[in-house]
C-alpha cells in the first residue's frame, strides 16, 4: 500500500507498475486501486469547490503580459506540464485537472483582483502562480479572507508565513548563509562586497548575509543599492577595485544583470580567477540567456535547482520540459519550484482523500516528494519546503557546473532571529 | 566621506570617476540627441523613442545572429555593419511613422505625445511575438570587450572608449548636417516659420519626414551600441526614455547645445555622487537638483530665442 501514497511522475509510475506486474500481484491490486471507481463528488469535496465527477478546477496565474513575463513564462510552462502529466496518469481522486490561467499583467491590483475571481467565481482547489513578492502581498488577503490555496514558486526574502500558501521556493536563509560558507570554507573568503537592485528582496537578503558574515568575524567593505532597471554600473566596479574584496556578492535582478555583467568583464574583472570572485543568487539559466554566457562564465550562483543537476528525476523533467516547450529553452531554479506546485498539491489532496482547503492544509506539514526534480522534498510544519541548498559555476555555453551542495536538507527558517 | 581613502587614491578615484561618467555622459548623448532633434526641430514629442532604439538593439542582435553562423570569419567587424543596418531600418520605419501617423498631427503637438505612446506599446508587442518575451543575448567580438590599463587601479573599458569615439562623431556630423547641409538649413528654415518656408520653395513635407527619419535613425545606431552595456528585452527601451527626457528638457528643448551640455552637467554629478553616496540616493540628489533648476529656468539650460 505504500506505493499509493507516494507521488511520482508518470514515468516513475509506469515503471514502478511495470516492476510490479511483473513480480507480485499486491502491485496489481494497487495499479487497480489507482485507476479505480473515483470517490464521490460529495465525500471529497463538502465545501463547493469547483469539482465534478470528472474534473477538478485549478487557476494558474501569473504575468503573461508586462515587465514580469520575462521571469514568469517558466513558471507558466512548469504548471501546466505537470498538470497534464498528473492527467496522463489518472488525475486527482480520479478527477482530471482543467486549468484557467490568469493575466496577473506584472500588476499587483491585477494579481489581487483575479485572485478573488479565480477562488470566488471559480471556485478553484488550488492556485499556482506569482512572482514577485510585492503580487504575493497583494494576493495574500484575498487567498486568507476566502480561504484558498496558494503555491508559489520564487525564493524570496521570508519573514512570511500563511496559513494558505505553500512556498515552493527557498527562504532567504536556506539560500544565502549555506553559499557564505561554501565561500569561506573553500574559497578561503575573508571580505565581501555586497551589491543589488533597491528594493525589498536583495536588501532583506543582504541584511541576512552581512549578519552572517560578521558572525563569522569576516569583513564586508562596501553596500551598494541600484534602481531597477540601473544600467550603469562603472562606478560601484571602481569603488570595487579600490576595496579589492574576496568576494563580489551581487544579487542584482532583472535587465541590470546584463549590464552589470557585460560592464564587470569590460572593466577587466577576470571572474575566472578566483579573486574576487563573484557569487551571486539572483542569475537563474533564465537570465543567462539575456547575459551571455561569455560574460558571465565563472561566477558563481548558490540556489537549490540547476538544470544540469545529474538525478533520474531531473533527466526525465528536462526531457519532459524539452519535448513539450522546445528543445532551445532553459530550465531555472524558480521553473523547477513551480513544476512542484501541483505535484505537492496533488500528494495533501490523495493523502487527505479529499479536495478541502482546511483538510488539505492539514496533509500538507511533512509531505514528501521523492520524485522532485531538485531531489527529495518535504514539506515543513512552517509550510516552506526543506531543500539542499547548491552551489553552480557558471559556463560559457549558458549551464551552471554544480560544484558543490549540501550533504543534508536545509530547515526552513523564515522568521531568523533579529529580522522580525 | 573623503577621509576612508588616501591620498592618491583620491586622485584615482576622480580620475576613474571622471572617466565613468563621460562613458555615461556619451550614452546619455546618444539617447538625447534623436530626440532632441525630432522634440526641437519639429515640436513632435516622442515617446516611442526607447522603442526606436531597442529596434536598433534586436537588429544587431540579428546580425550577429547572421555573421556567426554565415560569416564566422568576419564576425570581428559585425559591429559596424550592424550600426549601419540599424540606421537604415529605424530611419526607414520613422519616416514611415511620420508618413502615416505623424503628420496628421502637426498641429495637435500634445496628441503626438498620446499617438507615439501607443506606438510605443505596439512595438513592444510587436518585439515580443517575433523575439520572444524574454531578453536575448548580443555577443560582441572580443575586442570590444577587453579593458585598457593605465595604472594599477585605474583600467579603461575599450567598449566605453568605442561609444565615446562614436558619440563625438555622431554629434560632429548631426551638428555639420544641421548648420552647413541644405537639408539642414531647410529644416531650420521650416522651424522658425513654416509658412515662409514654403513660400520660398522649400518643401515642408520632405523636410519633416527626413528630420524624423534622422531622429529614429539615431535612436538605432544608439540601441546598436548599448547592446555593449545594456539589455535587449521587448521593454528595455523604456529605461531610457526617463533619462533621455530629462537631458532633453534640462539642456532646454530646441538646442543641439544645450542637450550636450546638460549631458555633461547631469553624468558628471551623478557619477560623482554614485561614488560617495549610494547608487539610489545618487539619482535621487540629481533629480532634485534637475527640478531645482528647471523650477529657476523653465525653458532649460539652454534655449534659443525664437520670435513667436
Amino acid at each position: 500500500m505504500h506505493n499509493l501514497k507516494k507521488t511520482g511522475l508518470s514515468n516513475s509510475l509506469r515503471r514502478n507498475l511495470l516492476k510490479g506486474m511483473m513480480a507480485l500481484p499486491a502491485a496489481m491490486l494497487v495499479s487497480q486501486l489507482s485507476f479505480a471507481a473515483a470517490p464521490s463528488t460529495a465525500e471529497v469535496n463538502t465545501t463547493g469547490l469547483a469539482v465534478t465527477d470528472d474534473t477538478v478546477k485549478v487557476g494558474i496565474l501569473h504575468s503573461v503580459t508586462g515587465t514580469m513575463a520575462i521571469s514568469e513564462t517558466g513558471s507558466v510552462q512548469a504548471e501546466m506540464l505537470a498538470i497534464e502529466q498528473i492527467n496522463a496518469m489518472g488525475g486527482v481522486l480520479g478527477r482530471q485537472i482543467e486549468y484557467i490561467q490568469e493575466d496577473g499583467a506584472s500588476d499587483w491590483p491585477t494579481f489581487a483582483e483575479k485572485s478573488k475571481k479565480l477562488l470566488v467565481k471559480d471556485k478553484t482547489a488550488a492556485v499556482f502562480g506569482c512572482w514577485t513578492s510585492a503580487s504575493r502581498k497583494a494576493v495574500l488577503p484575498v487567498f486568507e479572507q476566502y480561504n484558498g490555496m496558494l503555491y508559489y514558486p520564487t525564493f524570496y526574502e521570508g519573514l512570511e508565513q500563511s496559513p494558505n500558501v505553500i512556498y515552493t521556493g527557498q527562504e532567504a536563509t536556506q539560500q544565502i548563509i549555506a553559499g557564505i560558507d561554501w565561500v569561506t570554507d573553500t574559497k578561503d573568503a575573508k571580505s565581501f562586497f555586497l551589491l543589488g537592485s533597491d528594493y525589498i528582496w536583495p536588501r532583506t537578503s543582504n541584511k541576512i548575509a552581512r549578519k552572517h558574515i560578521e558572525k563569522l568575524g569576516l569583513k564586508v567593505v562596501g553596500e551598494e543599492y541600484y534602481p531597477l532597471g540601473h544600467t550603469s554600473f562603472n562606478s560601484v566596479i571602481n569603488k570595487i577595485k579600490l576595496k579589492k574584496p574576496d568576494v563580489i556578492y551581487a544579487i542584482v535582478v532583472g535587465g541590470s544583470n546584463v549590464a552589470f555583467y557585460k560592464q564587470l568583464k569590460a572593466a577587466g574583472i577576470d571572474m575566472n580567477k578566483e579573486k574576487p570572485l563573484v557569487l551571486t543568487i539572483s542569475v537563474t539559466e533564465d537570465e543567462i540567456l539575456g547575459i551571455g554566457g561569455e560574460n558571465i562564465q565563472g561566477a558563481y550562483a548558490a540556489m537549490k535547482y540547476f538544470q544540469s543537476l545529474t538525478n533520474q528525476n531531473n533527466e526525465e523533467f528536462v526531457a519532459a520540459f524539452k519535448k513539450r516547450w522546445g528543445d532551445d529553452i532553459v530550465i531555472g531554479d524558480v521553473t523547477q519550484a513551480a513544476y512542484l506546485g501541483p505535484w505537492l498539491w496533488k500528494a495533501a489532496v490523495e493523502k487527505a482523500g479529499s479536495f478541502d482547503i482546511d483538510k488539505v492544509r492539514a496533509a500538507s506539514p511533512n509531505l514528501e516528494l521523492t520524485t522532485a526534480p531538485e531531489g527529495y522534498v518535504k514539506v515543513h510544519e512552517n509550510h516552506h519546503l526543506w531543500s539542499k541548498t547548491r552551489i553552480g559555476h557558471a559556463q560559457a555555453d549558458g549551464q551552471y557546473n554544480i560544484v558543490y551542495e549540501t550533504a543534508d536538507l536545509i530547515e526552513p527558517n523564515p522568521f531568523p532571529k533579529g529580522y522580525q | 566621506m573623503f577621509a576612508d581613502y588616501t591620498s592618491s587614491e583620491l586622485t584615482a578615484i576622480f580620475a576613474m570617476q571622471g572617466f565613468a561618467g563621460l562613458i555615461l555622459f556619451s550614452v546619455f548623448v546618444l539617447m538625447a540627441l534623436g530626440l532632441a532633434i525630432i522634440f526641437g526641430q519639429m515640436g513632435v514629442i516622442n515617446m516611442a523613442h526607447g522603442e526606436f532604439m531597442i529596434l536598433g538593439a534586436y537588429i544587431t542582435y540579428l546580425t550577429s545572429q547572421l555573421f556567426s553562423n554565415y560569416l564566422p570569419g568576419l564576425f570581428d567587424g559585425y559591429f559596424f555593419v550592424a550600426m549601419l543596418l540599424a540606421f537604415i531600418v529605424t530611419a526607414a520605419l520613422g519616416a514611415l511613422v511620420e508618413w502615416a501617423m505623424i503628420r496628421h498631427l502637426y498641429k495637435r503637438p500634445l496628441d503626438t505625445l498620446l499617438a507615439t505612446w501607443g506606438l510605443s506599446l505596439i512595438l513592444q508587442q510587436l518585439y515580443r511575438t517575433v523575439f520572444g518575451a524574454r531578453e536575448v543575448g548580443v555577443s560582441l567580438p572580443d575586442w570590444l570587450m577587453g579593458s585598457y590599463a593605465i595604472t594599477d587601479i585605474i583600467e579603461v573599458p575599450i567598449n566605453g572608449i568605442f561609444v565615446m569615439a562614436l558619440t563625438i562623431m555622431i554629434t560632429i556630423g548631426v551638428y555639420l548636417l544641421m548648420q552647413k547641409s541644405r537639408l539642414g538649413k531647410q529644416t531650420r528654415a521650416v522651424v522658425q516659420n513654416r509658412a515662409m518656408a514654403g513660400a520660398v520653395g522649400i518643401n515642408t513635407e520632405k523636410v519633416d519626414r527626413y528630420t524624423f527619419a534622422l531622429g529614429c535613425g539615431i535612436a538605432g545606431i544608439a540601441g546598436s551600441a548599448f547592446t555593449m552595456v545594456g539589455s535587449t528585452g521587448p521593454t528595455a527601451g523604456q529605461l531610457y526614455i526617463v533619462d533621455t527626457f530629462l537631458v532633453v528638457v534640462f539642456g532646454g528643448a530646441s538646442s543641439l547645445l544645450g542637450t550636450v551640455a546638460s549631458a555633461f552637467t547631469i553624468s558628471q554629478a551623478q557619477s560623482t555622487m554614485e561614488f560617495f553616496l549610494s547608487g539610489s540616493m545618487a539619482k535621487v540628489l540629481t533629480l532634485l537638483t534637475v527640478v531645482g533648476i528647471l523650477m529657476l529656468r523653465p525653458q532649460g539650460l539652454f534655449s534659443l530665442k525664437v520670435r513667436r
